[in-house]
């Protein structure tokens, strides 16, 4: 048989991947990148079948962190599930406890007070500026640029510092309960994450000097991994990675939550839906929570961070629990027994930095949920990569999972 | 040929092996202290040995500058154990890394590095003075390649293996456009002003006292930089190691000391690379060009200094070298990193053509000028017996 030669053009990824299916030269490779694999930022776990460097064909296995987390909640108080939602997002925690805790409360029909509502909405935003600090540095350092993780690392040190100075913990916040806060924000610090505000647009402004406009990141990003509109869709994308492609969806904007309504923003949209597009959009939604925060702190109402008329839900205030029979008894049954949520079924989602993370929770009365259901978003970008993945070259994985802005935690649950 | 000289040589070689270890060395330490600047950390600053911190300003100075990283880096290689994994290849394993280190070092023997004088007449400091020295150093150097090649294979992992094919092609396409960026350097070495016909170094630097050459061939200059940064397998070309999607690239199951010998070898290279760039467009260790109207003593202030004046001559040559080592760092800190395709489109399509083009375009220059101008006074200034 004599021997075929193949003209290859590089950007044609879609028809060489179907040309090389038919008559394949010589043999596959079947390459396993993964549970431990620097490119895929956690456990995820790739099994390829590689032609050369051009893929063959992509099946994601994931698993490897399932910890159980939906079985976990039906076996303890609402209030102690609250830990358990650091875990999902881990590099947004603060996002993940006020969604949970909104969850809970629709289910209560609760109403927050001003106060607590601009909190929760300001640690919502910082937890965006830190995941997404994150996400855009592991990008850059997947192309290759470690200089740029190093920058936005250092900024995200300077916001867990705040985190700490918040909830006492750096990492894992804990930070919402069910019917308002573990605490109020301690005095001052306001004022230290607003310098933290006014040195981070320069830093922004540093990482996208470095990467916008450079050729190597646009060789290597751009028209890389399009994703059309319906294919977004249709693979249930949210957050950053449905915005890349051109839908004009935030739920901050389309069904506001935390009075989002009040606070003027911008939502940014992509054009192509390629990977390009995916890390313009964190760039400018950073800068968007930046001036969200900023309002937030110069109109952040005075009054109570919790909701007080939740007689069954909210601890009382503990000088009222030691010197008050009404309230101890109050305390005593909201610790050993759960907040008391009244029976009934709820769906909450929220626009958190990954994408929109939604808890279902059904009670059936008492402290604790009979059924609770996880949606995340990295579970859904990562459902695309054996449609996306195919004809693309074996450099192009880390560019694609990169800019996904994936984590493990959260699609395992 | 003397028992005395033949010790001299051996001494020599010796020295500068031992030179360019410590300044290979010390560019792994430059690199992480210079990333560590750009990227707004401190870097290495405790090593130290015991009882240098109680000197009052200077050893707190070095301990902070992280001089004494080297050593304990050097030690650690050494004494670390060192696990082979049972399915390698075990002597293509142990090979390898050796494959990777000693053409490096082979190619010292006809670099020169510094001038002496002796009754006015320039002679270079080189351990051999060969006829064909740049063609030594292009065949020797490409033998790199085997070292990075044997490794991976020997590795048997398939991670190491997309390293090592990836790096042979890189290795292989990148050598074209690096010979062929330095043939205008030759030509104008051999031409109007050189005239000996002869392919040493020295004959090169001697050639660049009016004009550097990087200034009048800055594309060649250009295209042979580019080359080196892909010869040398480092950012934006690091194709054999992309740690973000090959792990390690082709050292994946390499540790300790074989480990070492690898990451030596990268930085020997790059020392070697750094200086042949200095010597063919940099002017080697002439301290300023004459540019043709500057009196003669421009070039080599030094001349009449006697030994002196040679150590004055090859530390002026290891800063040009160091400027440019510091250059490559300061790349690899700032760019991301090409995709592998991409990296031989550049190769193939630009630097080869542009390489092209200037040894077209620099040959009728050089025709022109040798006809037109009608250079008499050919200045013999090589004395051919070595030193």
């Amino acid at each position: 048989m004599p021997t075929q030669i193949k003209e290859l053009s590089v950007g044609d990824a879609v028809r060489r991947a179907s040309d090389y299916q038919d008559d394949l030269q010589g043999e596959t490779m079947s390459l396993n990148m993964g549970p431990s694999h620097p490119a895929t930022h956690g456990v995820l776990r790739l099994r390829l079948e590689l032609d050369g460097d051009y893929i063959l064909s992509c099946d994601p296995v994931i698993g490897y962190l399932h910890r159980g987390d939906e079985k976990i909640a039906e076996n303890m108080t609402y209030n102690q599930f609250v830990p358990y939602t650091d875990r999902l997002d881990y590099l947004a925690p603060l996002a993940n406890n006020v969604c949970y805790a909104m969850a809970v409360e629709k289910l209560a029909g609760l109403k927050m007070p001003p106060r607590c509502e601009t909190i929760r909405l300001i640690c919502c935003e910082l937890a965006r500026l830190s995941s997404h600090l994150l996400g855009v540095g592991v990008y850059g350092m997947d192309c290759g640029a470690m200089t740029v993780f190093l920058y936005t690392y250092t900024q995200r040190e300077k916001l867990y510092t705040l985190f700490e100075e918040l909830t006492g913990a750096r990492f894992t916040t804990s930070y919402t309960r069910i019917g308002g806060l573990a605490r109020d924000i301690p005095a001052g610090w306001l004022g230290r994450v607003n310098d933290f505000l006014n040195q981070l647009g320069p830093a922004i402004d540093e990482v996208d000097n470095l990467l916008t406009r450079n050729k190597i990141f646009l060789d290597r990003t751009k028209d890389i991994a399009p994703i059309s509109k319906e294919d977004a869709v249709s693979f249930g994308f949210t957050g950053p990675n449905l915005r890349a492609s051109g839908v004009d969806v935030d739920l901050r904007r389309d069904c506001p939550y935390l009075g989002y309504e009040n606070y003027d923003f911008e939502v940014p949209i992509g054009s192509v839906g390629d990977c390009y597009d995916r890390y313009l959009v964190r760039l400018e939604e950073m800068r968007q929570s930046l001036s969200i925060v900023r309002q937030a702190i110069d109109k952040m109402p005075d009054g109570p961070w919790y909701a007080e008329e939740a007689k069954k839900i909210f601890k009382p205030a503990k000088d009222k629990v030691l010197t008050s029979m009404e309230e101890l008894i109050q305390n005593f049954m909201i610790v050993t027994e759960g907040p008391q949520i009244p029976a009934g079924e709820v769906y909450f989602e929220a626009e958190n930095p990954k994408g929109v993370l939604g808890f279902f929770v059904h009670s059936k009365g008492g402290g604790v949920p009979y059924r609770l259901r996880i949606r995340g978003a990295s579970f859904c970008s990562l459902s695309i990569l054996p449609k996306l993945l195919p004809g693309m070259m074996m450099s192009d994985i880390p560019v694609v999972l990169g800019s996904f802005d994936f984590v493990m935690g959260e699609c395992d649950r | 040929m003397d028992w005395i000289d033949i010790l001299l040589k051996v001494v020599y070689c010796v020295l500068v092996v031992v030179v360019t270890m410590t300044i290979a060395g010390y560019s792994v330490m430059a690199e992480r202290k210079i990333a560590s600047w750009i990227q707004g950390r401190i870097g290495p600053n405790r090593a130290r040995i015991p009882g240098i911190a109680d000197i009052p300003v200077l050893g707190t100075a070095l301990v902070k500058l992280g001089i004494f990283q080297l050593p304990a880096d050097g030690l650690k290689f050494l004494f670390k154990e060192e696990p082979v994994p049972a399915h390698v290849k075990k002597v293509y394993y142990t090979i390898a890394p050796c494959l990777a280190l000693v053409p490096a070092l082979v190619v010292l023997v006809v670099l020169p590095f510094g001038v002496y004088y002796i009754d006015g007449q320039a002679h270079p400091l080189v351990l051999a003075d060969l006829d064909i020295g740049i063609l030594f150093i292009l065949a020797i150097s490409s033998l790199g390649v085997y070292g990075v090649v044997l490794g991976a294979w020997a590795g048997n992992n398939k991670y190491s293996f997309f390293g090592g094919v990836r790096s042979s092609a890189q290795m292989i396409s990148y050598e074209l456009a690096l010979g062929m960026s330095i043939l205008p350097v030759f030509m104008w070495a051999n031409g109007p002003t050189g005239g000996l016909g002869d392919l040493t170094l020295f004959n090169v630097v001697t050639s660049q006292t009016a004009l550097w050459n990087v200034i009048w061939m800055p594309i060649p200059a250009f295209v042979y930089l580019t080359a080196l940064f892909a010869e040398t397998n480092r950012l934006p070309f690091d194709m054999p190691e992309t740690e973000t999607e090959l792990v390690g690239g082709f050292h994946t199951e390499y540790g300790g000391f074989k480990f070492g010998l690898y990451f030596t070898g990268e930085y020997a290279h790059m020392v070697i690379g750094s200086a042949v760039f200095t010597i063919l467009f940099f002017g080697g260790w002439q301290f300023l060009p004459t540019f043709g109207f500057l009196p003669e003593w421009v070039a080599n202030p030094w001349a009449s200094w006697g030994w002196i004046g040679s150590v004055v001559s090859v530390i002026f040559f290891i800063v040009k070298l160091y400027a440019l080592m510091v250059f490559f760092i300061w790349i690899r800190w700032t760019l991301p990193r090409f995709r592998y395709d991409q990296v031989m489109t550049i190769g193939w399509k630009y630097l080869l053509p542009m390489a092209l083009a200037c040894i077209v375009f620099y040959a009728i220059v050089i025709g022109a000028w040798d006809t037109f101008m009608n250079v008499q006074d050919t200045p013999a200034i090589i004395n051919q017996s070595a030193p």
